[in-house]
């Protein structure tokens, strides 16, 4: 039994230890926002947040969340940085096909929730893990910056 | 538009006439918009009459129920290219509606409705769908319009020429307003006009503007449901291991018992050359198919490797195969020449890779198969399904999903066949998942190529004589099963036989050398990429061998292509050409016409390190036409761009022993942002037909940036990828 704190919310669940927090998500809990792309940390598809700071949920075991707040791109709206990186996104149309995106916000806005003012090089440091095969990397950059220059 | 003007009509011409073809030879039917857009009247019944009655089958584009929804019924799949947004704004545009105002649903298989007639199947794929869709989809919703506004004119007994359009609803002359919702039981029973005009570009109110599309609000919150994410009562999770060597099979299985024990576990199935493990979650499917013993035949290709491969068709690539294009007298050109030069181009295997793997939603019962998956040819998936389960085709019921990345692969149905074929041996509907390494290793790949370039040039080094022979595997042939009479891909020679340069002898090509086993496919960019990649290296390297800038160079070439030649003085332009680098730095470029588009992309290259090389800077210019949505236009670019040069920095499928040696993106390295800078778009003003852009932005990005590599280092490669060569390694 699993005791896991998602999204503000605790659960209980009889999953195994060994596990990885990406399928109880998906498989157990039903959020599906948190996409599948590689199973080995390569991607970035799988990015949640382990108390704040953007993991991948992919290689995750779930034990090693027991205890400790995991948000997804089911919630990240919730908070002040969330929403104004989903905004961004919009306004600046960054989205193709959308797959690889909430991993995308993830990762922004754990930047972005560490280092408000990111400059060119963290963001490039903090968003590189995350790979789009639409390869949408100009319009993430250019919303990333508008939230950290406004 | 006169009926000459229509892209149809065009394409009939370069198409039909020349013999050329848009996706590779598949241009075989007749284009008649007229009966595509009249089913509309049809389809205005129902919609009026029924609503949202699925029994009677979708009509074809639109439909408006009696509170004046106005559905979309779109023949082309969003998976990230912007069309279904684009399409509604055709029909948006035309009915006198807000964008707001349409909901869009995926239309099923339905050739006699759905087929694109550049494409002459049911298909989202070559760029098409803008330049199939601008003029039925158009003319769909100002037919709606005719008749809605004629019905209003009957009720408030005016003439219909006093009464507009606007906002969903019809204005009379007395300021009568009725909504759609309220005409449309009337207007469905009043004839379609045989001549329906549509507005000149100067009328537009949406079209041309930068819109926002429908479908990203629930991309940017994980509410979007791709197919992975879909959920169906009673399903369970599938998930394969397939025979590690193609054209190998499934011999059998032991150790079931240990794949049983893992939690959540239902079943194991056999199929020819792969097992299947059905379960709660893909986490235990994946431990299952580990913990289960398998024993392979591995069949008579074991010993394949990429060096057999690869010398096959090198020597293959240096025979005469069939002629693809012969214009004046290449042989006389030659021998007359007061120079010759020659050059060999080589492009290797390359996956698909999109992040959402393959996969299926599968229901097989007694009476019907039902499938939910993200697919770009429902027609053959729906087909090819059918036999797989031994149904006639139409109790196969396809609903097509979001795609979370297509780039050709989702052309292919192997992995729902797949699915289908697991499903007819369960109870319960599944959702078949590929593991990323099932997907990067039983991928259909882009095949590789060798261009061989062989040019008579006059005393100034410019070419009078042009032989390009292209030998590889035919991809048409591969999806269709056959290739025309003539022996000759059309994919494969389409740019190559039709180049932008006035080359007064020119000779092409084709030899077709199908790899030993590996299964290929469509590629993002297709055979133009492919030709346009050779020939824009080759043209560079003539200009270096003349000494005359590479741009100069060109537009000399280029006097009949004036839409060419100014996407390439505006490139140039932008990055100012003429003014030196800095040693070690340099640019490359590369022009072409392709889908409908003219593109010039330019790369800048700066020194990193001792031996190493950053791309500084990233200038494309399009002209495609009217420019429906310019921001789906700029993004496709910008993606396209970076999407061309990933496979050109980095990408290569090797094979041993049968097998595919990349598996997963640790071995199969994608451009990341640390990689590449913004890409910078200018998008040509224009009001002529719109062109493709899906593929586009993918087709000059290699040569660009082979040709930047040879202006920063006075290296010449010609075998893609770069990294082969220690470049961009870092």
């Amino acid at each position: 039994m699993q005791k896991l704190m998602i999204n503000g919310q605790e659960h209980d669940l009889d999953v195994a230890d060994d596990m990885p927090l990406l399928w109880v998500l998906r498989d157990v809990m039903g959020l599906t926002g948190t996409k599948y792309g590689c199973g080995i940390a390569q991607c970035g598809v799988c990015t949640v947040h382990l108390d704040g700071q953007a993991v991948r949920s992919c290689v995750l075991p779930v034990s090693a969340v027991a205890g400790r707040k995991v948000t997804t791109i089911e919630a990240v709206g919730e908070q002040a940085v969330g929403q104004a990186v989903q905004k961004a996104w919009l306004d600046h149309e960054v989205v193709q096909c959308g797959y690889c995106q909430s991993g995308q916000i993830m990762s922004a806005v754990a930047l972005l929730q560490e280092h408000p003012k990111a400059n060119d090089e963290q963001i490039v440091n903090a968003m590189s893990g995350n790979l789009c095969r639409c390869a949408t990397y100009t319009r993430i950059r250019a919303a990333i910056k508008s939230v950290s220059q406004a | 538009m006169s009926e000459s003007q229509t892209p149809a009509a065009m394409l009939s011409r370069r198409g039909l006439l020349k013999g050329s073809a848009l996706l590779g030879g598949l241009v075989i039917g007749t284009y008649l918009p007229a009966s595509v857009t009249r089913s509309f009247a049809a389809d205005l019944v129902k919609g009026a009459s029924l609503g949202d009655n699925a029994e009677q089958g979708y009509g074809a584009f639109v439909r408006i129920d009696h509170s004046g929804a106005v559905t979309l019924i779109s023949p082309k799949i969003e998976m990230g290219q912007g069309v279904q947004t684009g399409i509604a704004m055709m029909v948006a545009e035309e009915l006198e509606v807000p964008l707001s105002q349409i909901t869009i649903t995926e239309a099923p298989p339905n050739a006699a409705l759905y087929t694109d007639a550049l494409l002459s199947f049911q298909a989202t794929g070559g760029s098409t769908s803008t330049r199939y869709s601008w003029e039925p989809l158009r003319k769909a919703g100002a037919g709606a319009r005719i008749v809605l506004i004629q019905a209003a004119a009957m009720r408030w007994k005016v003439a219909p020429s006093q009464c507009h359009a606007e906002n969903g609803r019809v204005i009379g002359p007395n300021g009568q307003s009725a909504g759609y919702g309220e005409l449309v039981d009337a207007a469905a029973k009043l004839p379609l006009p045989t001549e329906i005009p549509l507005k000149a570009v100067s009328e537009f109110k949406l079209l041309g503007k930068p819109v926002q599309r429908l479908d990203t609000p629930n991309k940017v919150n994980g509410t979007a449901k791709f197919t992975i994410d879909l959920q169906v009562p009673g399903m369970l999770i599938a998930s394969t291991l397939t025979c590690p060597v193609h054209g190998g099979t499934l011999r059998g299985v032991k150790n079931e018992d240990a794949a049983r024990k893992v939690p959540g576990v239902r079943d194991i199935v056999r199929l020819n050359n792969a097992v299947a493990v059905t379960a709660s979650n893909f986490w235990s499917c994946q431990q299952a198919l580990k913990a289960l013993d398998i024993d392979w035949d591995l069949g008579p290709h074991a010993g394949l490797n990429s060096a057999q491969l690869d010398k096959s068709l090198f020597d293959a690539s240096a025979g005469d195969g069939v002629f693809a294009h012969q214009s004046g007298d290449i042989a006389g050109a030659l021998k007359n020449a007061s120079s010759r030069f020659e050059a060999i181009y080589e492009q290797p295997f390359l996956s698909h890779s999109p992040l959402e793997p393959m996969t299926c939603v599968a229901h097989v019962r007694a009476d019907a198969c039902e499938l939910w998956v993200g697919c770009q040819a429902p027609g053959m998936a729906q087909a090819g399904a059918a036999k797989v389960c031994g149904m006639p085709v139409e109790k196969v019921v396809i609903h097509n999903q979001l795609i979370g990345g297509g780039f050709g692969r989702r052309l292919e149905s192997d992995f729902i066949f797949q699915a289908v074929d697991i499903a007819r041996q369960l109870s319960y509907p599944i959702k078949l998942i590929w593991s990323r390494e099932e997907d990067m290793t039983h991928d259909r790949y882009r095949p590789h190529y060798v261009d061989r370039l062989n040019a008579a040039l006059d005393k100034d080094l410019r070419p009078v004589g042009w032989e390009h022979r292209i030998a590889g595997a035919s991809v048409v042939a591969a999806y269709i099963g056959a290739l025309p009479a003539d022996g000759v891909d059309g994919d494969a020679v389409e740019v190559a036989k039709d180049p932008i340069y006035t080359l007064p002898n020119l000779q092409v090509r084709y030899i077709r050398h199908d790899p030993e086993v590996i299964p290929v496919s469509w590629w993002r960019g297709v055979g133009p990429l492919r030709s346009t990649y050779a020939i824009e290296c080759f043209i560079d390297e003539l200009a270096h061998n003349a000494k005359v800038d590479p741009v100069k160079y060109r537009l000399a070439l280029m006097q009949s292509q004036p839409r060419a030649q100014a996407v390439l003085t505006k490139a140039a332009q932008l990055v100012e050409w003429d003014k030196p680098l800095p040693a070690g730095s340099g640019r490359g470029v590369a022009v072409t016409a392709v889908f409908g588009s003219f593109v010039a992309t330019i790369v800048e290259l700066e020194k990193q390190g001792e031996k190493g090389l950053r791309i500084k800077r990233l200038v494309t210019v399009i002209d495609c036409g009217f420019a429906t949505n310019p921001t789906s236009v700029a993004s496709q670019m910008e993606g396209g761009t970076l999407f061309g040069l990933s496979a050109a920095l980095f990408n290569e499928i090797l094979i041993e022993k049968g097998q595919v040696q990349q598996t997963n993106f640790h071995e199969y390295r994608q451009i990341r942002m640390s990689d590449a800078p913004p890409v910078e778009v200018h998008i040509v003003d224009s009001v002529e037909t719109p062109g493709g852009v899906g593929e586009t932005g993918a087709v000059p990005a290699a040569a660009a940036l082979v040709n930047a590599v040879y202006a920063a280092t006075g290296v010449r490669e010609r075998r893609l990828p770069l990294s082969r060569f220690g470049y961009f390694t870092v």
